[in-house]
């Protein structure tokens, strides 16, 4: 299965020689009991479930164990048969035993669940529908709507993108108590967004006696309801992730900064350019890369927003707050629709994956034509 | 062009009146963001104090126009007060809270271990499954990143049902590793590149097997990397809400869970949900306020070069 040489340690003789052939087949003997023995638990569990046998299991839990066994066997495997190689290969197999258990059984089920007609709450159980779903889906207001949420959520990211700069460059300036202020500004990044968006979203900008819409009405604005129109909820919510999520970014820009060589700072001053300068042909371009890191990974992040608008708005008033996750959640919570928001869920997964896929494309070209 | 050297700093070249207009500007923007960053915390712990009167009416400042009581604390059963009698809110507080930690703290060592082992291996050795090579190991594990909690939550709701891990913490902490696994091997990948090989070769040499490298010359230099990918992993675990409100009910409820679920049937308690706040973002805010070091040295692991 697995054939490694090591750049560590190339001056070892080819292991495989020295390693005896009862050694051999006790690993290979290990490894048929095991996987003979995970098949047959899958195979008794199978003809249980569907009732073609009397004698199983309640619970799959028991192929859990089962696959942890054969894993184990797995790596024994790897270490008799083929010695230090064996070793090394060891290193990487939990983990993607692990993944592939976690991750590629999960998406591939979730796959077949949104191919069905799956309501947990009602008697009729799974029946296999075809495309139903996806039909349904294209027709789905709510959910385009979502994703038109989606776009504007992710384009807000350039609007932190441009704070969290700022930030940044005020930490680098020669200031005291620096790492006060980083602490600070750090903060919000470690609170929970589910207790923010409670004690910010619901109380402080509550209408009535919120902080925030007393001094929006100082302000001059009459009606500071801050989630009852689309618009206002939108940025809203726009406002309540960024201010989580803009010490990740200016975390990363800073460190960029700190990066940067000094020396190329000062000869552009020598040379005669001002701040302004300076920023716009000196360090904004040398901190491209650095950026465009900070800026993706704040987008993947961004993807994934759900529990603000779950707590907060519940996706109101009237969807226009939706993300695409707290969307299918609603859809399962209140609905159990459990096939339906698979296929959402499973039909996002793929517009994610091409966009992040054309994003770091177009990033890489993008880094590479400016420098 | 290459500059030799400057005697004088930058400071010296512009005018006074500048100067003092940057610094102004400077220090009212730091001051504005520490104002902006600062001023919800302090709303919601000086809310835990108020009683509804003080809430409504928008009082800010303790002693000053109102008067602190340990209302929202005494419904938590936590005010001086109460902390000796029974409470069944405290009860179930340290429940969700036992949950909270155990759940974090587990899935974090869990993928801290097999993070770091699959890191090693990756930065150390050449891999070839089948026709994937290191680089697409790599970029498998970290592809993980952006799958997004949603694809994943309905499935496993109802695979966990099947294998009877439904409401479990030990469900949680398989899911809450699978999340945090990928910026783990991030970040060790990196700090395992900077170890120079040199040192295990040494370790080779003198008689220790790979595993035996590993453990005792690798591990202990790359201790500081792990303190910051199980720092990060920490705050994404204990701030978890997604999968943690669909998969769990009953006994595996943790803290965002039973934050989010306060609404009471006479509206919203301010004061006791604000001392419920406060009592869920402490932990963490210490903890991170403490080894801020490790946060930093976690979030720009690989970004610079």
């Amino acid at each position: 299965m697995a054939e490694q040489t090591s750049t560590a340690n190339a001056w070892t003789a080819n292991p495989a020689d020295l390693i005896p052939q009862g050694r051999k087949r006790l690993g290979w003997g290990l490894l048929a009991i095991a996987t003979l023995g995970l098949l047959a638990i899958i195979v008794v569990q199978v003809l249980y479930k569907t009732e073609m046998s009397t004698f199983g299991f309640d619970t799959w839990r028991p192929v859990i164990y089962a696959y942890i066994l054969w894993g184990i066997a797995l790596g024994a495997w790897q270490v008799l048969t083929r010695g230090e190689d064996g070793q090394r290969a060891l290193f990487l197999l939990p983990a993607l035993l692990f993944t592939i258990a976690m991750v590629i059984f999960p998406t591939l089920f979730g796959f077949y669940i949104a191919l069905t007609d799956w309501n947990l709450s009602s008697f009729a159980g799974r029946r296999f529908n075809g495309l139903d779903n996806f039909w349904q889906m294209l027709a789905d207001p709510y959910y385009r709507n979502a994703l038109f949420n989606m776009v504007l959520y992710v384009l807000a990211v350039l609007v932190e993108y441009v704070i969290a700069f700022g930030l940044a460059l005020l930490l680098n300036a020669q200031i005291k108590a620096r790492k006060f202020f980083r602490v600070v500004f750090l903060l919000p990044l470690m609170l929970s967004p589910v207790a923010v968006s409670w004690m910010v979203g619901k109380s402080l900008m509550e209408y009535r006696f919120g902080p925030a819409a007393t001094l929006a009405r100082h302000l001059g604005w009459d009606n500071p309801a801050f989630f009852s129109d689309p618009i206002t909820a939108r940025i809203s919510i726009m406002m309540l992730d960024a201010w989580t999520f803009i010490p990740f970014m200016m975390i990363m820009l800073l460190a960029g900064l700190q990066a940067m060589s000094r020396e190329v700072l000062e000869a552009a001053r020598v040379d005669g350019a001002t701040a302004w300068q300076t920023f716009w042909q000196v360090t904004f371009p040398l901190m491209l890369p650095v950026s465009v890191t900070a800026v993706i990974l704040r987008i993947i992040f961004k993807l994934k927003l759900a529990d603000i608008i779950i707590t907060l708005t519940s996706g109101g008033p009237g969807g226009a707050t939706d993300s695409v996750s707290s969307f299918i959640y609603r859809e399962y919570r209140d609905r159990s629709n459990v096939g339906y928001g698979t296929m959402l869920a499973m039909a996002y997964l793929i517009i994610i994956v091409v966009f992040v896929t054309w994003l770091l494309k177009v990033a890489s070209r993008f880094v590479r034509n400016v420098n | 062009m290459s500059v030799q050297t400057t005697d004088y700093t930058v400071s010296e070249i512009r005018s006074p009146a500048a100067f003092i207009t940057s610094r102004v500007f400077i220090y009212g923007a730091l001051v504005f963001w520490a104002f902006v960053c600062l001023f919800p915390i302090y709303w919601t712990i000086t809310t835990s104090f108020k009683s509804a009167v003080d809430v409504t009416q928008g009082h800010l400042i303790p002693f000053v126009d109102f008067t602190p009581d340990w209302k929202g604390w005494r419904s938590l059963g936590l005010s001086p007060d109460s902390i000796f009698q029974t409470s069944t809110v405290r009860d179930e507080f340290f429940k969700r809270f036992m949950n909270s930690v155990i759940t974090s703290v587990g899935a974090s060592a869990l993928a801290i271990i097999i993070g770091s082992l699959a890191a090693y291996g990756l930065v150390r050795y050449r891999y070839k499954f089948a026709w994937f090579r290191n680089e697409d190991i790599s970029f498998f594990f970290l592809s993980q990143l952006i799958l997004p909690p949603v694809v994943l939550a309905l499935p496993f709701l109802v695979l966990y049902r099947e294998v009877a891990l439904l409401d479990t913490r030990i469900g949680l902490v398989l899911l809450y590793t699978l999340m945090v696994l990928p910026i783990v091997i991030w970040i060790m990948r990196d700090q395992f590149n900077s170890i120079p090989v040199e040192l295990e070769e040494a370790a080779l040499v003198d008689g220790l097997s790979i595993w035996g490298a590993f453990f005792r010359i690798v591990m202990p230099i790359a201790l500081p990397g792990m303190v910051a990918a199980f720092i990060l992993a920490m705050v994404l675990c204990w701030n978890e809400y997604f999968f943690a409100a669909l998969l769990t009910s009953t006994d595996a409820k943790t803290i965002p869970v039973m934050v989010a679920s306060q609404t009471g049937s006479q509206g919203i308690n301010w004061w006791s949900m604000a001392a419920l706040a406060t009592a869920a973002i402490a932990p963490l805010a210490i903890i991170g306020i403490a080894l801020e070091r490790y946060l930093i040295m976690g979030m720009t692991a690989g970004s610079v070069k």
